[in-house]
């Protein structure tokens, strides 16, 4: 079997005495889509948050492309990254949030480009044509000028996962990414996902969209009390669920659509 | 009105030179307490933001003290008060420590509303795209907090300049002390204190257009 792109490894994170994430294990091989399902609060943001580092875990490794990642390994002791090579490693996965964080201070196109400037060290010129390709790729390169406040919601997050395809990323992590907006924008932004997940590229996806992530992931897994409680091919999971506790979720969430 | 004005001809060549340095000094008062009052209040806001209870404490402590506190009783206790347990200050020096504690509740104020407008969010995104925290910090999140926190933060300059004159009070050699020294001599009051305002107004007037100006570009950049 060909190494995976992304392997967690007995991951584990608690916040305080809360054990959120209790030895999670789990493969994304290249080009594959997962979306993670589960209730509120069982832990897939964390999950996801661990997986480029924005949380530290407890316990367990991450790695991509077969790289160990946010920590070094010296004999078989771990220790911590260094702020700048966990930065240089953050730099090739890509993350779209549930509430956009588009900068506020700077336009459609600096949003896009600024990181390619700033941190890979790309001339502003091309970094701009870069940007552009990315908003074209989001249907956003008509707003390249304005400022992110005077986009709809459904319009920053468009923006949003440019900026994070502009890092030319290994990996899409998705947190979410239509839940904060209102019902008549979900569409379009469901839509630019599913043109990226048409391109092969791998995303991991956290998603209340049931018949979204039938659709367009390989693989559902389902967490609950923190771990993964059952998974597998997206439609099997979705028309056929085994575990009790998912089809009692699945039949919440259809019931709320 | 003519007789008016030529007493300002007559006695320029007497009060021109004293006007002068004592201008000086009320800049010097004003440049000096509000980088002193800055300093404060950056500090205090971030202690206002910490974690540790009793820093929060003492930090919320310090700016309802300078709320409620007139500038000129932290005046007259810094220069008056502080003697009596053996600790000095000229007058100028007490000036600038006392505009500088008064205002420095008032500065913090405007930091912690200006970091506080900045979601957290905005800096994992920061992270997320490579950043270090030092990049995000440099590109990010200063600037954001600069533009929601300079506007304030120039009127608060304007403040300092306008208070710096209780310094009078406490024998600074600034402008208001110009005036009321040489009106007790001149019996010119009214001329005296017209000038002085005048030149408050002068001192004060480019300073808040550029507030004005600023506020106006900063609110561009943000909702254009
Ligand atoms: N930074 C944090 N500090 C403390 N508790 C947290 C933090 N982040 C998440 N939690 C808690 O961890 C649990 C899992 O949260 P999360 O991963 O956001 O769940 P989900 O995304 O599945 O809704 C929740 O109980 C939440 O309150
Ligand atoms: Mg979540």
């Amino acid at each position: 079997m060909a190494e995976p792109l992304l392997k967690v490894e007995n991951l584990h994170k608690s916040f305080g005495s809360l054990e959120v994430l209790k030895g999670i294990d789990l493969e994304l091989a290249k080009g594959e889509k997962i979306a993670l399902i589960g209730p509120s609060g069982c832990g897939k943001s964390t999950c996801l948050r661990c997986v480029n580092f924005l949380e530290i875990p407890n316990q367990g490794h991450i790695y991509l492309d077969g790289e160990l990642f946010g920590q070094k390994k010296v004999g078989d002791q771990y220790s911590q990254m260094s702020e700048k090579e966990l930065a240089r490693q953050r730099a090739t996965i890509g993350m779209v949030f549930q509430g956009f964080y588009l900068w506020p201070h700077l336009n459609v196109r600096d949003n896009v480009a600024i990181a390619q400037i700033k941190v890979n060290g790309m001339a502003k010129s091309e970094a701009n044509d870069l940007a552009m390709d990315m908003l074209k790729k989001v249907h956003m390169d008509h707003k390249s000028e304005e400022f992110p406040e005077r986009l709809s919601g459904g319009q920053q997050q468009r923006v949003a996962i440019a900026r994070a395809l502009a890092q030319r990323p290994k990996l899409l992590l998705f947190d979410e990414p239509t839940s904060a907006l209102d019902p008549e924008l979900v569409g379009e932004v469901l839509n630019t996902i599913h043109e990226l997940a048409d391109e092969g590229r791998a995303m991991m996806l956290v998603t209340h969209e049931i018949a979204f992530a039938r659709e367009v992931a390989d693989r559902v897994v389902f967490m609950d009390g923190g771990g993964i409680a059952e998974q597998g091919p997206a439609k099997d999971i979705i028309d056929n669920p085994q575990n009790p506790r998912l089809q009692s979720f699945l039949g919440q969430m259809l019931e709320r659509n | 009105m003519i007789e008016f004005l030529s007493v300002y001809g007559e006695n320029w060549s007497t009060w021109q030179p004293p006007m002068v340095s004592a201008i000086w000094v009320t800049l010097a008062l004003t440049f000096c307490a509000y980088i002193l009052a800055l300093a404060i209040g950056l500090l205090v806001a971030l202690g206002r933001m910490s974690n540790s209870a009793m820093l929060r404490a003492i930090c919320k402590g310090y700016v309802e003290f300078t709320r409620g506190v007139p500038t000129l009783v932290i005046l007259f206790l810094i220069y008056f008060g502080l003697p009596g347990f053996g600790i000095v200050f000229d007058a100028f020096w007490a000036g600038v420590i006392g505009l500088g504690i008064g205002m420095g509740g008032y500065i913090a104020e405007v930091f912690r509303s200006g970091l506080q407008a900045i979601h957290f969010g905005q800096r994992e995104a920061a992270l997320a795209v490579g950043m270090t925290p030092f990049q995000s910090f440099r590109y990010i999140m200063l600037p954001l907090a600069i533009r929601i926190v300079l506007p304030p933060m120039l009127n608060m300059l304007i403040l300092i300049l306008k208070d710096s004159s209780l310094c009078a009070l406490i024998t600074a050699p600034e402008l208001m002390l110009f005036a009321k020294d040489l009106a007790s001599t001149t019996f010119l009051p009214m001329h005296l204190y017209l000038l002085v305002g005048v030149v408050y107004l002068a001192l004060s007037l480019p300073m808040s257009l550029v507030a004005r100006r600023v506020e106006a570009r900063m609110q561009a950049g943000m909702s254009r």
